[in-house]
Formats: structure tokens, sequence, C-alpha cells
């Protein structure tokens, strides 16, 4: 075992260290649901994507460099650490993207990836809808078989980024005969479709992060099906996996959270408060743990996916009650925590909620009985 | 970088792993409780025929100058089994004491003590354990051990025994007092020794917990009530849930700090091991209701093994304030 960068890592960890340090606004962006922080977090993918350094891990003909796995890694703690923008294109980036590898044909992958790698698309996810939430499977979507291509009705909700988005990806059901999981097609569509209508929800954090979407038979050709209609459960689980994992969420991000919280006890804690002291340091160690975890990885058969959603989940959780608990009554009007906090209290329901999650954990990996 | 175990060393984890299951583990533990160490030094002699007795001792005296990785994946077998005796003692602590005590002739040599024990140690015909204050207030099972060390600060030495035996809630623990026999020697790698020890204590209750978990996934698959397995009901599923992966982010701690055996890798590793483990007892415990809390199942064996392990080589408490004082330091620094 051992922890040692070769020289091609320490190479690249050294010119993106460089590179953030040089181009990270030092004044944090509008929110990213608002028109300025849309077009100022677009403005910054485009010079992320100018430098090669949007997509590190995709091929080149993509955007990307093709860089390991480890590096890959490396980047995300360079850039957490740096402080850098929030991601507009993330779920473009982290979960389409990621599909469309796996499962897309060569013409998808070449007419979508450019554009979203520059955040010149920007991509809204549109699994869920009123009646299928944790069981997604119920989903009652339609899409309808048509000349050349498919018609899309019903209702889409909790979706990610579909205010600012210009497009979106999700299942809809082509067979309504079919058994549940089996019927379902994955398919993406363009939000200014004529038929689409988009309506903000308004979060818990007061910001519009996700709306509903209104589908009013939105033609959508053939060419925008990813995998075989009727294969969609199997294609979007492919996606479940990143969003649920490594992709979306991190390491750096959370040890760099975590070094703030240290410095933020250093500076304000009461050393005498042993108790929220030591809630700290097991914030530090978690955050330490999903890193390691993250490394040793590399190197091992891939993990069940809930069982990293269910570890960040909760620890991004206690890292921020922990700060909001360090700063005391001070934290309401601190500008920066609340806002991680309120975001971090999502994190156990999306991607699948954490009690799907442990269900999950219990009959795929330990093997309980259904 | 690579941070997973290489093939070898699973491969070396199958072998301890199929040793200790024909060994009759649970009956030697049996018989050390009642202070009866033969069998249980049997085990300790299979061992040393695979080399783990070997690990920490440096060649020229007849060990194999391991890794601490090789060591930890073995202590994580070690403690899968609950194998009584002192393991981080013996295996880890005081070979590395004895190895870097003054050669003979030098000032405050000890005359030849390591020339004389870390070849027996390795060998497995010698067991030792160690009082180390305030870590180690006690030895454990100095009644079992042919070698009493004592350190204090940055010095080490022989140790005597008190002759009252403490006995422990994990019945396969005695503990006793120990006082210096002559004035202790300088010896600088003691702090090393000492982490090197709280590291095996982990790795020790990181296989304790996953041995709790097995043990567990097998008895909820089988236990049948109202009509099926128990292991179909959310509540008992969600629970085994939360242990499984505090097992699974633990041992990346684990193996980080086999690598880096820093104070704070250590420390971190040795908290996140003792949580998880103790998440994997209670678990435990309470999904085999009565008939685990019934000694004669087994599970309590690991049970109080875990409580003590937990207690022992620095108490959570003392490995938190560690880590928070090594992170105070570093960014003070801006090191890292």
């Amino acid at each position: 075992m051992n922890l040692d960068l070769d020289s091609d890592a320490l190479a690249f960890r050294d010119e993106v260290r460089e590179w953030l340090a040089a181009n990270v606004p030092g004044e944090r962006l509008p929110s990213v649901d608002t028109p300025e922080g849309d077009a100022a977090h677009r403005a910054w993918e485009r010079s992320l994507s100018d430098a090669r350094l949007a997509v590190v891990s995709w091929p080149e003909r993509y955007g990307g460099r093709a860089v390991p796995p480890l590096h890959a890694l490396l980047f995300e703690e360079e850039y957490h650490a740096a402080g850098g923008p929030a991601r507009i294109g993330q779920n473009g980036l982290f979960l389409l993207a990621p599909t469309l590898f796996g499962h897309g044909t060569a013409e998808q992958c070449d007419r979508v990836l450019p554009p979203m790698a520059r955040a010149e698309q920007v991509w809204a996810q549109a699994w869920s809808e009123p009646g299928a939430g944790s069981d997604l499977a119920a989903i009652r979507s339609r899409a309808r078989r048509t000349e050349g291509g498919w018609v899309l009705s019903g209702q889409k909700t909790w979706s990610s980024r579909a205010v600012v988005a210009d497009r979106a990806f999700g299942l809809f059901r082509s067979d309504p005969d079919a058994e549940r999981h089996r019927g379902l097609t994955y398919l993406m569509f363009d939000l200014r479709a004529a038929g689409v209508t988009v309506r903000p929800i308004r979060q818990l954090d007061g910001d519009p992060g996700f709306a509903e979407i209104f589908l009013d038979d939105v033609y959508v050709p053939d060419a925008d099906v990813i995998g075989a209609p009727g294969d969609g459960w199997r294609v979007a689980m492919s996606t479940a996996g990143h969003e649920r994992g490594l992709t979306l969420r991190s390491p750096g991000r959370f040890v760099a959270a975590a070094r703030r919280l240290v410095d933020l006890w250093r500076e304000q804690g009461d050393p005498a408060d042993t108790g929220l002291r030591d809630r700290v340091v097991d914030a530090w160690i978690g955050a330490q743990a999903y890193r390691m975890h993250a490394f040793a990885g590399l190197d091992l058969p891939a993990r069940d996916a809930s069982l990293t959603k269910l570890f960040w989940s909760e620890l991004d959780v206690a890292l921020h009650e922990t700060a909001l608990d360090v700063l005391g009554p001070r934290a309401e009007v601190d500008p920066v925590w609340p806002d991680g906090y309120l975001f971090a209290l999502a994190g156990p329901i999306y991607a699948g909620t954490n009690e799907i999650q442990r269900g999950i954990v219990a009959t795929r990996v330990l093997g309980l009985p259904r | 970088m690579r941070l997973a175990p290489s093939p070898e060393q699973t491969a070396f984890a199958a072998a301890l792993h199929d040793l200790l299951a024909a060994a009759d583990v649970p009956a030697a533990a049996e018989r050390w409780a009642d202070g009866e160490h033969g069998p249980g030094r049997r085990i300790w002699s299979l061992l040393a025929e695979v080399g783990v007795t070997g690990l920490a001792v440096p060649v020229r005296f007849g060990g194999l100058g391991a890794d601490p990785a090789d060591l930890v994946v073995a202590a994580e077998e070690l403690g899968h089994h609950a194998l009584p005796g002192p393991v981080a003692e013996s295996l880890a602590a005081v070979p590395t004491l004895l190895a870097s005590y003054p050669l003979r002739g030098h000032v405050g040599d000890r005359v030849g003590e390591a020339e004389k024990w870390l070849p027996e140690l390795a060998a497995g015909r010698a067991l030792a354990t160690l009082a180390a204050p305030p870590w180690l207030p006690y030895a454990v099972d100095a009644d079992a051990a042919d070698l009493v060390l004592l350190a204090e600060g940055e010095t080490a030495g022989p140790g005597r025994t008190g002759v009252r035996a403490y006995p422990s809630f994990d019945r396969s623990r005695r503990l006793f007092e120990v006082s210096a026999v002559c004035a202790l020697t300088a010896c600088p790698a003691t702090g090393h020794a000492l982490d090197l020890g709280a590291l095996i204590c982990a790795a020790q209750l990181l296989g304790a917990g996953r041995a709790l978990l097995e043990a567990t996934v097998t008895h909820a698959r089988t236990r049948e009530q109202f009509g099926g397995p128990i292991g179909r009901f959310q509540a008992v599923q969600q629970s085994l849930a939360d242990v499984a992966v505090g097992l699974e982010f633990a041992r990346p701690l684990l193996h980080a700090a086999a690598v880096t055996l820093t104070a704070r890798d250590v420390s971190a590793a040795k908290v996140a091991c003792t949580a998880a483990a103790h998440r994997a007892a209670r678990a435990a415990l309470q999904v085999h209701g009565a008939i685990g809390y019934a000694e004669e199942q087994g599970l309590a064996r690991f049970v109080t093994k875990v409580r003590a392990l937990a207690l022992s080589w620095g108490t959570p408490a003392q490995h938190r304030a560690r880590v928070m004082s090594e992170l105070t330091r570093e960014y003070a620094h801006g090191t890292e």
C-alpha cells in the first residue's frame, strides 16, 4: 500500500492548482438559479473548457484529456480547495454523460457532449413524478410512438436546474401494458420545445433550484432515445449509480468543507467544549475516510454506489450542523454556512432517499431477503 | 498510489482466516478465560508458522521486517476471530520497542535483551505484553506472557507484574499492574511503538466488527418470526446497512494510517474503527435478541472484546483530542 503520486499526477495537480489560483473568481458568483447567475456560471464553464479543465476524464474529442480516475479525483480536490464555483452543467456532466458513454450512439455523443462540456447546453434531469418518487418505477408520463419519433405527455417534478436549463433527460412509459420496470424508455428532450411548460418550485432554501415540467404532446425524434426503447430502466440505473456515487459528490468537496470547519473551530470554538470539538474531529475524519475510500476504490471492484451515497449525504449534514453549532447564534446571519446546511439537508432525500439506499445495501450487498 | 490491499495481502488474510477457522478459537478463548493458556498458545504457534509473529521483528533478529500494512491485514483477521492474547502488544509494540533498544555495549543497553527476546517472539516461542500509561495503564494477559515491558514517555524497560489479576468484562482478558524493575532505558521509538500498537488494535476492531456483521446477517436470514426470516423487516435491514457503511469507510482510514503512520492518521483510524465496531456490536446484539445475550452463543466474546479494545490503546476521547491537536499544528504551519 502507498499513497504516492507519480510525476504525471503531480504535474497535473500542479497545473490545475496554478490555473485555479489565477482564475477562480474572487467573489462568489450570483446564485446559479437567477438570470445573472446563469450567465456568470456559463461564462465560467467556458473559461474552464478553454483551459481543457471542464471535463478532464472525458476523451479528447469531446473536450477532455482522457486522464485516469486518480487525476479526476485530484482535479476535484483542487477545484473545491480553490473554492471553484458551482458547476451549472453538473446534471449533464455527471449524470447524462456517463449514460451516453455507456449506452449512447457515436452520433449522440458527438452531438451532445461538446456543447455540454462548454455549458452551451445546460441539462436538467426529469426523473421524479408526483406519483413516482422513491418508487421511481411507478412513472406514468407517456412516450407514444409516432412517425420518426415519440410524443411525450405527462408531468415531471423536483427537476433540478430545469429553470435555467436548455434540455432535459428522463424516463417515460412507452409500453403501458408491460411489467412496470419494463416498457420504460430513456429520452432526451428540448425544454424550449412546443408543449413544454416549466414551473419553478421554491425550495426550503428559498431558491427556485428545481421545477415541475409539464409535457403536452412534445415531439422527440428517434435520435434522442438512449439505448433501446423499453430498456430505459436498465439504462437509467447506470446513471443512478453515478448520481449516488463519486461523480456527483466528490471527496474533494467534503475535504475542503472539513478543512473550513476545522479553521472555524480554531478561530471561534470554545476549547473547553470538548463535546463540540469531538464533532468537528468526527466531521474531519469522515471527510478523510471518504477521500481514502475513493483512493482505495481505484484498485478495487466497483462498490455499490448506495454505500457511498449514504456516507456522503449523512456526512454533509453532520459537517454543516456542526459548523452552525460552532457559530452559535451568529450562524443565522453567516454568509456561507447556512446555505451549505440547507443544501446538505436535501442530500439524504435526493438521488433515492437514504431509506431506499439502506434497503439496497441490505438486500444487494448483504444479501438479506426482500 | 495504491491504497487497496495487494493480491498477496488479500490471499494472506484468506489463509489466516482458514487457519483460524480450523483452529477452534472459541474453545481456546474459553480455556484462556479460565487461565489455561495452552490451547491459545498453540494457535499462536500456528500463527508463527505462517509468519505472523515475525512481521514486526527486523530481519537481523530472525523476523520478516514487514511493511506495517501486512501487519494490519493480519491483525484484522485476528480480530475477525477474536483471538485471545496480547495481540497488539506482542505482535507490534513490544518488538518495535525492543528493536530500538540501545545496542549491546552502548549507554543504557539492556545487555542483549533485544537479541534474546526478538528471535523468541518472531518464532512464536514467547509472548510479550506491555503497560504504557496513559493509553495502557495495565498490561493485559501478563500471566500468559514471557516478557512484560513498561513504557513511560520516551523510556522503556522490563516491568514487574503485580500479584493481583484484575478480570476484565472481556472474560478472555486479565489485567495487571506493572512497575519498573530498574531505571527505564531511553527509547526514542516509544511513540512509534505505541502508534503501531494503536493501529493494530484498530485493525482488530475492524475485523471484530466484520465478524459481528457476518454473524448477524446469517442470523437475520435464518431466524424466523412472524412467518419468515427477520432479515426481511426494514428495521433490521436499515440498522445492518448502517453497520455495513461504517465498516466500509473505516477500512480505508486504517490502510492510509498503515502507510503514513502519523499520529493524526493512526488516531483517526482508531476512532473510526472503534465507532464502526461498536455500531456493529450494538446492532448484532439487538438483532440476535436474547439468543445473542446468552454467552454460549459466542456473540458475547466479540461484543465484550470490542468494548475492551475500544478503551485500550487510547480511548476515543484521547484519540479525538490528538487528531485536533495535530490538525491545529498542521494548519497553523500551512502544511499538508
